[in-house]
């Protein structure tokens, strides 16, 4: 099922899009799209996805000595959906510590970007991302990579 | 002047010509008859109006009227002339060829024979779209009762050869049926010259209306017969039964007869347009072509952009103009186009794809619109694709183990 809403467009007239206005927002000035240093031992890469499966997202972050996110960027192919979603992990990553950044679940992120049922599992290919580059930060930093339950989805 | 959103998915349906609707409103409230009224002025009028339009219909494929029956549309006609088929000759052999590019409403089809105890040989195709003729003939085994192509493919426009197919099933002495839906009316079709038996198409990928359509079925050498799959008043010589949609079929008629006189001066236009939006789409790096550029429809192109999916494409443009994608985000089943895979295409590909359906209506303007509109957005979502990243710095993707979740 698509999700609609009504945006005005210029003109006033009411659009029904299948994207809500969040989505599109970040689609069009997407937060945070680069590339961080991948061998430097502060910076976590998450490379998580397929081409196959149309979705593939790069999640980066860059860590102090005190543990908190200084920096964070993505890349990703995939869908509007899937693009908004790391997007939107990048801002919330930024600021918070590693360990307050494992809270991070993928409903938050269908809640703030009013993601339809059909569009949860790029949610959760975020919060994928998100752990994936926790742990690479973690083992290149003496740390275990920590195991995460299985995500339940579809 | 430029006019958004411009309509580029002319595959899906095409706008109706205004000639047509001009030429059906008298049949909604004033000659409103059932043309199965064979006793007062207003059934005879109807009737009139359906004879004409036949007329026109079969000479688009070069037909005789009477081998026209009116259907609701080509998911009909391929229902009607492959069920059909199946159960009039269930004497001869319960065996169809087709292939697995076909589309989904003859795919469908033969699961539903499949189902009932037929058997189906779906045979592969060629990177360039194109099936292997010695495949085919090696497929043909007594109990083959029909061969279904279809004439043009509606995702790669890509026309298949049809009259050697013909020449193969006539050796055989297998019936072929081809959904001629994507072909008829923008490339010369004709049942004679191209040997064909059954013939699915409809109007509403023709500037008619939608709900209509016809199957063409042979009377002459050989005369072929189906099996109604609609019972009832048998309208449509018992192969059909049901009220004739008199304003739809009026419409189809006088589409066909546009058609016929539009085409080949539409179709050099038209594809002189499609080439140029082509040549230029091409011009960004890692763009492809999908399917044969040598057999293909004038006004179709389908094009893959590595790394970037899709959606994602369609979604820097898609509410100023209106296209397809081979992507599974787009598909309502959430796989990647069938199509594009049968090809060979890695499902990266077929996810990066954009179908451009071009008409008679499409102005150059509107190509170059569209040029722009693609190229900037494809530039903007590379800039945003990790797998282009690494493409440029030199890694092989294909040697990568992903992740997948």
């Amino acid at each position: 099922m698509k999700h609609k809403s009504k945006i005005y467009n210029h003109k006033s007239k009411i659009i029904i899009m299948a994207y809500s206005e969040k989505v599109i927002d970040h689609y069009q000035n997407p937060k945070n799209v680069g590339t961080l240093d991948k061998s430097a031992k502060n910076v976590g890469t998450g490379l998580v996805g397929a081409p196959e499966c149309g979705d593939v997202m790069r999640l980066q972050i860059e860590v102090d000595d005190a543990g908190m996110i200084t920096d964070a960027k993505f890349k990703t192919f995939g869908c509007g959906s899937a693009i908004a979603s790391s997007s939107l992990a990048t801002e919330w990553l930024k600021g918070k510590s590693v360990d307050e950044a494992l809270t991070i679940d993928n409903m938050d992120i269908v809640e703030e970007l009013n993601l339809p049922p059909v569009k949860i599992h790029c949610s959760v290919l975020a919060e994928d991302a998100i752990k994936s580059a926790i742990n690479d930060y973690r083992v290149k930093n003496g740390m275990e990579a920590i195991k995460f339950e299985e995500s339940v989805v579809h | 002047m430029l006019k958004l959103p411009i309509y580029l998915d002319n595959n899906a349906t095409t706008p109706m010509d205004p000639r047509v609707l001009e030429a059906m409103t008298p049949y909604f409230l004033q000659h409103f008859g059932n043309a199965a009224s064979r006793n007062h002025p207003f059934g005879w009028e109807a009737e009139e109006a359906v004879d004409y339009a036949r007329e026109q219909v079969a000479k688009l494929i070069g037909a005789d009227p009477k081998e026209i029956i009116f259907t609701s549309g080509a998911t009909e006609g391929d229902n009607l002339g492959i069920k059909g088929v199946y159960e009039m000759y269930a004497s001869k052999g319960n065996h169809i060829i087709t292939a697995t590019t076909e589309h989904k409403a003859v795919l469908d089809t033969c699961r539903h024979i499949e189902k009932s105890g037929g058997e189906v040989t779906y045979l592969q195709v060629q990177p360039d779209g194109l099936i292997d003729l010695k495949e085919l003939e090696a497929a043909i085994k007594p109990t083959t009762i029909l061969i279904a192509i279809m004439y043009a493919n509606n995702e790669i426009g890509v026309v298949m050869p049809i009259k050697e197919i013909s020449a193969i099933a006539r050796k055989h002495g297998v019936l072929l049926f081809t959904d001629g839906t994507q072909a008829v009316g923008k490339i010369p079709v004709d049942v004679n010259k191209d040997g064909i038996d059954l013939m699915a198409f409809t109007a509403h990928k023709m500037y008619g209306p939608k709900g209509v359509g016809a199957l063409y079925v042979r009377r002459k050498n050989p005369r072929v017969k189906v099996t109604a799959q609609m019972d009832g008043g048998g309208h449509e010589r018992g192969m059909r039964s049901g009220t004739l949609n008199v304003p739809g079929i009026v419409g189809f008629g006088k589409a066909c007869e546009i058609c016929m006189l539009d085409m080949e001066e539409d179709s050099k236009r038209i594809s002189k347009m499609r080439d140029h939006l082509q040549t230029e789409l091409l011009k960004l790096e890692e763009a492809y072509v999908n399917g044969s550029s040598e057999y293909r429809l004038p006004h179709v192109a389908n094009i893959s952009f590595k790394h970037v999916e899709g959606e994602g494409l369609l979604m820097g443009f898609n509410k100023n103009i209106a296209l397809s994608s081979g992507s599974a985000c787009t598909s309502a089943s959430l796989e990647p186009s069938y199509v594009l895979k049968a090809l060979g295409l890695g499902d990266d590909l077929a996810h990066s794809s954009l179908r451009f359906g071009l008409s008679r209506f499409t102005t150059e303007e509107e190509i170059e619109y569209t040029i722009k509109a693609i190229s900037e957005t494809v530039l903007k979502l590379r800039e945003m694709s990790p797998l282009w990243e690494m493409y440029k710095e030199g890694i092989d993707l294909d040697s990568i183990v992903w992740a997948a979740h």
